[in-house]
């Protein structure tokens, strides 16, 4: 194996060469917030929640998407990004209705968690109170885009993995949305296997199971590892 | 076809039109057409006609001649005589223009519109990317070719290899004419030397700042040379397909660059085996669907391959993996139309328009309150008030300059005291402005700074593709706090938030569209910090724009 060495928040770290500053990072045990990037889908770049500096490079650089270098020197924790960080959460907040109180995840929630760990402790922007409808026309599942952070995983996972692309995006700047088939209610979807892929690796209570209270959802995002490495090495042992 | 039958077919062009006693070239770019020009042409055509002139008068299309405002333009050439221009020109002129210059009688009538050739707007000008586009005709090949078109590519394909083609360009100094200004021969190289099976060529014709048509007009009044600075990239890159990206909006420029390709596909210009040479490259047109990131370079690939049109982050570059995964050399129309010129003439040449970091010329679409606007091509280091005085003739009604908008969008405000700024990339950015890809707008003291910002905002709100979160959402509350200053129910803080805002949008954002959103907001405070001030704390517009109905009461 062949093997990078470099300089994280001015710990020496060695990483297994062609992994990403942020794989990097987590295997030296180091925090770099994110919300669209989940093991074993591809990456986006979307949530910017994984800027960080790197020495001799003028624009801030996303940890998901660039390759540790021989040498690179990393900072994941300075004043400017926490800033920068609290602000994106800030706008997530602002641009749907995110209210924590009557959410399926409330307490599990990786928005709700992250914005809590860095600090965001109210919002300076005005909220847009956009008018969305919940869809729950499908069996088991349901749709709320009142809490979408539009992170894609469920697009991703539903095209990567499940291989149905039933979810996509529609529209554009504040209105995209996550659609279901060519934007008709899921439950009339022909392409959805309701294999709840998308439940599982949604950061939010955006995409929950039907029948499912405040804060009862639970959500295992490691099948995907455990599905994954199944497809690859023939290896069938979920939660052990 | 080969070099000798190109010749051939320039000749026979270049005699045809000798045969004319008088041609009537008639402009046929969207400006004018929208003004009447086709009434005009076929008024021309008519007349011919009917007075059995067919044998040594010509009526015919061209490309546009420049100050847009005065359409439709007529250029008549006649043998013997000076050039004369006629602006606005209605039906009833047909009559009077024949008598005068076929006839020989003395039309005193018509001096009012006879623009000449040496005022400020045209002997202030440089054309090297739009020489042929007055005078030849965008639907004809022979018209083209006859002026020179694909001679160059002729060259290349016989006497240079496509490190020679490459290292031709880079000595040039030609920069992209996008707005980045990055060394367009370093990127070929980049290409050259990238390892893949296939290869691709993009032409960026999706043009959306407001205001500005300087790749529209190109595409439409010389799409031929578009498609053989593509050819000669195609060749120096070692590409065989092309891709030229036209924006949906712009159905002229498409029907006439197809047209352009099926003729030089034809003729054995382009296609397989171009010039009679082992050299194959075909161009096809991919028609975008009127967004205005997809003018952001990986974005526009992922429209061309079918994908939603999205940025992805880079690296990879496109020179490296660009479309499907292959490696791809992407320019701006503007920039393929400058080639032909540079292997035509020569580097030196090239390199000695200019400035010393900037050569060449650039194209800009001069908009606003100048007395003449329309499309203009002058060479890199003109200051700002040349062009604002001598070529667009100063402000409408003798009123004062207040700024000027480089860059659309993504650019900034230039304020009077910054009128003799040099004209080029270095200049422009450090006044926190951009070149951009040449929209120029001229506002007077009737304009107000925050009005103006919030428009741009307005802009980039609309057209964030909302991939990431710092654009998406950062547009949209930047725009809302500016429309509370400019309704008057804004306070300090918000100002306070709308700067910190303007660093981090800029700062986080994926792609271009969103690292420069903030650039109109951060001009403006630059250099008009003290209209936004007012605004807020006296709910008084110094320009007289911005109504305070709604505004709140002074005691908050």
């Amino acid at each position: 194996m062949t093997v990078v060495t470099l300089t994280i928040n001015d710990r020496l770290i060695s990483a297994k060469k062609g992994s990403t500053i942020l794989e990097a990072a987590e295997d030296a045990d180091i925090f770099i917030p994110t919300l669209c990037r989940l093991k074993g889908l591809s990456p986006r770049g979307g949530c910017r929640l994984c800027l960080v500096e790197v020495e001799g490079s003028p624009r801030l650089t996303a940890s998901c998407i660039t390759q540790a270098q021989e040498g690179m020197v990393v900072r994941t924790e300075t004043e400017t990004l926490g800033r920068y960080r609290r602000m994106i959460i800030e706008l997530l907040l602002t641009e749907r209705n995110h209210v924590c109180a009557v959410c399926v995840m409330n307490g599990r929630c990786e928005l709700q968690r992250m914005a809590a760990r860095l600090g965001v402790d109210h919002v300076r922007y005005e909220y847009r109170y956009p008018d969305l409808a919940v869809d729950a026309s499908h069996e088991r599942h349901v749709r709320d885009p009142n809490r979408c952070i539009l992170c894609a995983r469920c697009v991703r996972v539903c095209d990567e993995v499940e291989g149905a692309h039933t979810l996509d995006m529609m529209g554009r700047g504040i209105h995209t949305n996550v659609i279901t088939g060519m934007n008709i209610p899921w439950g009339k979807t022909r392409s959805c296997t309701s294999c709840g892929k998308c439940v599982q690796v949604c950061p939010t209570g955006a995409i929950f199971s039907k029948g499912t209270g405040v804060a009862e959802m639970e959500k295992r995002q490691d099948f995907l590892a455990w599905i994954l490495s199944g497809r690859d090495d023939n290896i069938w042992n979920w939660g052990e | 076809m080969n070099r000798i039958e190109l010749k051939a077919m320039a000749q026979v062009e270049q005699e045809r039109q000798a045969k004319f006693r008088c041609r009537i070239l008639c402009c046929m770019s969207t400006p004018c057409i929208s003004s009447g020009a086709s009434k005009i042409l076929a008024a021309f055509a008519d007349a011919i006609t009917a007075e059995g002139l067919a044998a040594e008068v010509e009526a015919a299309t061209s490309g546009c001649m420049g100050p847009c405002s005065r359409g439709p333009m007529v250029t008549i050439k006649n043998r013997g005589e000076a050039d004369v221009i006629y602006e606005r020109v209605t039906p009833e002129m047909v009559a009077p223009i024949l008598n005068r210059h076929v006839r020989g009688q003395t039309v005193p009538s018509l001096d009012a519109r006879i623009l000449s050739h040496d005022i400020p707007f045209f002997a202030k000008q440089e054309k090297v990317v739009l020489a042929g586009s007055g005078d030849i005709d965008p639907e004809r090949l022979e018209s083209c070719v006859a002026a020179g078109g694909y001679e160059a590519l002729g060259q290349v394909l016989r006497e240079m290899t496509p490190s020679d083609v490459c290292v031709e360009i880079l000595r040039s100094g030609l920069r992209g004419r996008g707005g980045a200004g990055y060394p367009t021969g370093f990127k070929w190289q980049r290409v050259q030397k990238a390892t893949g099976d296939r290869k691709y060529v993009v032409a960026n014709g999706d043009e959306g700042d407001p205001g500005a048509y300087m790749d529209r007009t190109l595409m439409e009044s010389d799409p031929h040379r578009v498609l053989e600075g593509m050819a000669v990239a195609g060749y120096a890159v070692g590409a065989d397909r092309g891709y030229i990206y036209v924006r949906r909006e712009y159905p002229l420029a498409a029907k006439r660059l197809e047209k352009a390709i099926t003729q030089a596909e034809r003729a054995g210009l382009l296609g397989n085996r171009a010039l009679d040479s082992p050299f194959n490259f075909r161009i096809d047109i991919r028609m975008g669907a009127g967004a205005f990131v997809c003018g952001e370079e990986t974005a526009l690939m992922q429209s061309i391959m079918g994908r939603r049109g999205q940025p992805v982050p880079r690296p990879p570059y496109p020179a490296q993996q660009g479309l499907w995964g292959a490696p791809t050399l992407i320019n701006n129309v503007e920039t393929f139309g400058n080639v032909a010129m540079i292997i035509n003439r020569g580097a030196e040449w090239y390199a000695g328009l200019g400035t010393e970091k900037s050569k060449g010329t650039k194209i800009f679409a001069l908009a606003g309150k100048t007395v003449n606007t329309g499309l203009i091509e002058v060479p890199m280091g003109i200051t700002l008030r040349e062009i604002v005085y001598d070529i667009g003739g100063g402000i409408q009604d003798g009123r004062a300059f207040k700024a000027a908008q480089t860059g659309g969008p993504s650019g900034g405000c230039i304020p009077a005291d910054n009128l003799d700024t040099p004209m080029d990339y270095e200049a422009l950015a450090a006044l926190g402005s951009i070149m951009g890809s040449g929209g120029l707008i001229v506002m007077d003291d009737t304009s107000c700074m925050p009005d103006v910002a919030r428009f741009f905002m307005a802009f980039c709100m609309d057209e964030s593709c909302g991939k990431c979160g710092p654009c998406r959402g950062g547009t949209v509350q930047m725009h809302r706090i500016l429309t509370r200053i400019t309704e008057g129910a804004a306070t300090m803080k918000d100002l306070e938030n709308l700067e910190e805002l303007c660093g981090m949008v800029k700062d986080t954002s994926l792609c271009g569209l969103g690292q420069t959103a903030p650039n109109p907001i951060l001009s403006t405070l630059r250099f008009f910090r003290d209209e936004y001030e007012v605004h807020i704390r006296d709910h008084h517009c110094p320009a007289g724009v911005c109504r305070f109905d709604n505004a709140v009461s002074r005691a908050i």
